[in-house]
């Protein structure tokens, strides 16, 4: 149990430090943003599993706390990422490529939407 | 009468567990409070989900985020190894477009999401009416290939999951 404990956090020290070299590493913006995502996915994940079987090896029982901590990171990460390179758009609005669309990206938008959108509906039942 | 106290049964279940995660063991006063947290919470919220989302079926969205969680790992021995070994000057990173035929806003964040979360593509910004995704992509000689392994492999599943 030990062993695998160590080799789960060995697993989460590395990425995490992979990450942070990335972070210096790599040339831009945009590319610079790829780096954390790994710390925060297996990193992290590798962290809690880590936390979660320490319990049940010195007897303490199974923590299913860990979990929601997953959750909350993947819900919240992608947000922080969309808003960092959102930001990073509006300084390299010509490199972009087309949309494929009549409307142009969201960041470029003056279309003003006076409707409600349209969500899907279920059946009235 | 239940309709009108539970407006969204399978997001007061969610707060159930939330909550019983948060407390970590089994008891009957969390019970309580979780019972409480679950009627109060979603009648506050009720106004901002005027629509229900729809689910088609539960054991493929756990199925869709077993393959999610595999990809994420995979994927990041691929960019560890970009990120390590690769000459600076060889890493292609380019934005790549991705339309989308999703139409319910649950599976486009969805779709965004997993996009950002598997590493080595984030998903940059919309199309004004949610048709299309930018994606930036840290290393793809060819884009295309990209577009479609999304479209297929995660586009298909949440079409079925969602709509």
């Amino acid at each position: 149990m030990t062993v695998i404990l160590s080799l789960l956090l060995v697993i989460a020290g590395a990425f995490g430090l992979i990450g942070s070299y990335g972070l210096i590493r790599l040339k831009d913006g945009m590319q610079r943003l790829h780096a954390p995502t790994k710390a925060s996915t297996v990193g992290l994940g590798a962290a809690l599993l880590a936390s979660m079987l320490h319990g049940l090896a010195n007897g303490a029982g199974f923590s299913w706390q860990e979990l929601l901590v997953m959750v909350f990171i993947f819900v919240t990460a992608p947000i922080t990422a969309n808003y960092l390179s959102k930001l990073h758009l509006s300084s390299r609005r010509a490199d972009l490529p087309e949309t494929g669309t009549p409307r142009p990206w969201g960041t470029f938008d003056a279309t003003l939407d006076d409707e409600e959108p349209v969500l899907p509906q279920r059946p009235q039942s | 009468m239940i309709r009108r106290l539970f407006p969204h049964p399978v997001l007061s279940l969610l707060l159930v567990g939330t909550w019983f995660l948060l407390v970590n063991k089994w008891a009957v006063g969390s019970l309580v409070m979780a019972a409480i947290l679950a009627t109060l919470i979603p009648l506050a919220t009720h106004a901002y989900w005027p629509h229900k989302p729809r689910l088609n079926s539960l054991p493929l969205l756990l199925a869709y985020i077993a393959l999610v969680v595999w990809d994420v790992i995979l994927a990041n021995i691929q960019v560890a190894k970009i990120v390590l070994f690769m000459p600076r000057d060889r890493i292609r990173s380019r934005f790549i477009t991705v339309p989308v035929s999703l139409k319910s806003p649950e599976a486009i964040a969805l779709l965004a999401g997993t996009i950002t979360m598997t590493p080595g593509t984030v998903t940059a910004d919309m199309n004004g009416d949610g048709t299309a995704l930018l994606i930036h992509s840290l290393h793809a000689p060819y884009p295309d290939a990209i577009r479609d392994e999304i479209k297929s492999r995660y586009e298909a599943r949440l079409k079925r999951i969602f709509e």
